[in-house]
């Protein structure tokens, strides 16, 4: 298959702090790649340099052969790379389908009509559907900042995908969500993401959700790269089971004492 | 969504003005005018609001629109309505798409106190000028239409004719921008800023653009003020005026594109009793009732009215 993302020698530093450095990444059409790594490790970093969030200290990161760094967000986003955020990026006083509405209005690129309503049938239509394919449909009308953090990741993700992305980032999509409901979003998602062709990168903290849906894992630990690999082998990795799957343990046990103590 | 008869209700409402304008006192007719010149005004001033955005210096507009009147007529000898407001449209375009370059940088507290800068700096030059009248402005020739010169005694009237008309464009425009895609588009600014980024779009762009609309319906509105007046002075842009606009548009609120023509008459009319009735303390009245409103109706005056479904999209 064929390369979608390359990231050659990627690297940013903020002052003193290293959070990215010798990151090198190759991503192939389709694919679907797991991310982990401990808090700070540099996953939400890679993910803003790719998407010209933040600009890279040095390196060069190439999408379908074309390099993105220099490029800002917008222009990434218009390139075909989409994203969603470890906190969802919504329009918090609008209603769910509204901020559909936008995203859809917005990356299908029908914004500069200034005398067409945004809200005509047929785009209530697409946008409505968009959400029930995301199976929140039912909470079209809500204003979002009512809505459950399930809700808020999935219309965040939903709304990433009108811009049919041939490659999509996913920051911690199932954070912040309840575990009973972190598989169900996952399947949401991956069906999706699965059914448009795009390649996927997600970040991820649970080791179940990473092996069921990741046909490889790259592990961040210290803003590098410790391990790349088919799933099994890389959760197999001496230094992943160390640095990161160990402390996940940990992080677990710990929730496990704060919920328990709820 | 049920049908839109926003744009209905607008042409019944206006066109009831225009005749009612036929059978009241002149006093009455012009405080109508100048109600609708600043309801241009902040009608803009509220497409900015929405975006996120309070302007604390639409005066500069407002004052360009009228001095451009006046000096068309004292200086150039143009004294034909539609020739001047179309001088009045370009001026105000080429400075605020200036301006907006830099403007549309600033987000919050330094938009507003840059944009008072911007409108300081006009008033300062306006008062230094003595050529065109200095801090007591100068009176502005009578305005003609396509060579029709109207009479003296009917100028309000037909100055009020011309304001209904250009009020009545510009809020079915404003409407259905306010419905399209762009004009949601400032919302989801002043939300996020970030997630339109993420959509591919540059908040920057959009910000520039309404600021230019802005601008051009604040000249609108200074012209107008400019011909009904008959006469221009450097308090147009001086900070206070701006700072009329805004209170209005608190007033008005934000969620009806005619709330900025309903806040600004009511503004007029309150001021007119007030100053009959209590000349030193009006201010003071005008002040208290804006902290009723911020206290009480904090979408204006508007959310008064009980919401139909659906019709909050404007
Ligand atoms: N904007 C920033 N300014 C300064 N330091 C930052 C910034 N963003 C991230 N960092 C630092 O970079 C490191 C990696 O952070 P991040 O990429 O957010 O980690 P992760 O997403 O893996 O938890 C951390 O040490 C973090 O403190
Ligand atoms: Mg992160």
């Amino acid at each position: 298959m064929s390369i979608i993302l390359e990231t050659r020698d990627l690297a940013k530093s903020f002052g003193a702090v290293t959070a990215a450095a010798n990151i090198n990444v190759t991503i192939h059409e389709g694919e679907i790649v797991g991310v982990i790594g401990s808090n700070g490790a540099g996953k939400t970093t890679f993910i803003n340099m790719v998407t010209g969030y933040l600009k890279p200290s040095q390196g060069s990161i190439l999408f379908r052969g074309k390099e993105m760094v220099g490029l800002s967000p917008r222009q990434v986003t218009r390139e075909g790379i989409c994203r969603s955020f470890q906190v969802a990026q919504l329009f918090p006083e609008l209603s769910v389908l509204e901020n559909m509405l936008i995203a859809c209005s917005m990356l299908g690129g029908n914004l500069f009509n200034p005398f067409s309503p945004l809200k005509t049938k047929a785009n209530l239509q697409a946008a409505q559907a968009a959400l029930d394919d995301y199976l929140i449909g039912e909470y079209a009308h809500a204003p979002v900042s009512t809505l459950p953090q399930g809700v808020r990741k999935l219309l965040d993700i939903a709304m990433a995908m009108v811009g049919r992305p041939s490659l999509l980032l996913l920051d911690e999509p199932t954070s912040g969500v309840a575990i009973e409901e972190k598989f169900g979003l996952m399947d949401t998602v991956i069906k999706a993401v699965i059914n448009s062709g795009a390649a996927s990168l997600f970040v991820e903290h649970d080791m179940e959700i990473v092996s069921r849906y990741a046909t490889r894992v790259i592990a961040f630990y210290d803003g590098h790269i410790i391990a790349d690999a088919h799933t099994t082998e890389a959760l197999n990795h001496p230094q992943v089971r160390e640095y990161i799957i160990g402390s996940e343990l940990h992080r677990e046990q710990a929730e496990g004492v704060r919920y328990a103590a709820n | 969504m049920g049908s839109d008869r926003t744009p209905i209700f607008l042409c019944a409402a206006l066109l009831l003005l225009l005749v009612v304008g036929l059978f009241i006192p002149n006093w009455l007719v012009f405080l109508f005018t100048i109600s609708m010149a600043k309801g241009l005004v902040v009608l803009g001033l509220i497409l900015l609001m929405r975006t996120g955005l309070v302007s604390f210096g639409q005066g500069l507009y407002y004052c360009l629109g009228g001095y451009i009147v006046g000096i068309s007529g004292q200086h150039w000898g143009i004294t034909d309505v539609a020739l001047v407001f179309l001088l009045v449209v370009l001026a105000a375009t080429l400075l605020s798409s200036i301006l907006g370059l830099l403007l549309c940088r600033y987000r919050e507290i330094f938009f507003a106190m840059l944009t008072m800068a911007f409108s300081m700096i006009l008033y300062g030059i306006l008062v230094k000028s003595e050529k065109l009248g200095s801090t007591d402005g100068f009176i502005i020739a009578q305005a003609t239409l396509f060579g029709w010169q109207p009479e003296v005694e009917a100028s309000g009237t037909w100055i009020f004719a011309l304001a209904v008309i250009i009020t009545l464009v510009a809020l079915l425009v404003m409407h259905l921008y306010f419905r399209s895609p762009m004009g949601f588009g400032g919302e989801a600014i002043r939300e996020n800023e970030i997630r339109v980024e993420y959509l591919g779009v540059s908040p920057r762009r959009l910000i520039y653009i309404k600021y230019v609309v802005a601008a051009v319906l604040a000249a609108f509105g200074g012209a107008i003020t400019a011909v009904a007046a008959g006469h221009v002075d450097p308090e147009m842009a001086f900070w206070a005026t701006s700072g009329e606009f805004v209170f209005i548009a608190l007033l008005g609120g934000t969620l009806h594109v005619a709330a900025p023509l309903v806040g600004a008459f009511l503004i007029e009319i309150i001021r007119t009793i007030a100053l009959d009735l209590a000349p030193y303390t009006w201010q003071m009245i005008l002040g208290g009732s804006l902290l009723l409103i911020i206290f009480f109706l904090p979408k204006g005056l508007w959310s008064l009215l009980p919401k139909r479904r659906e019709e909050e999209g404007l």
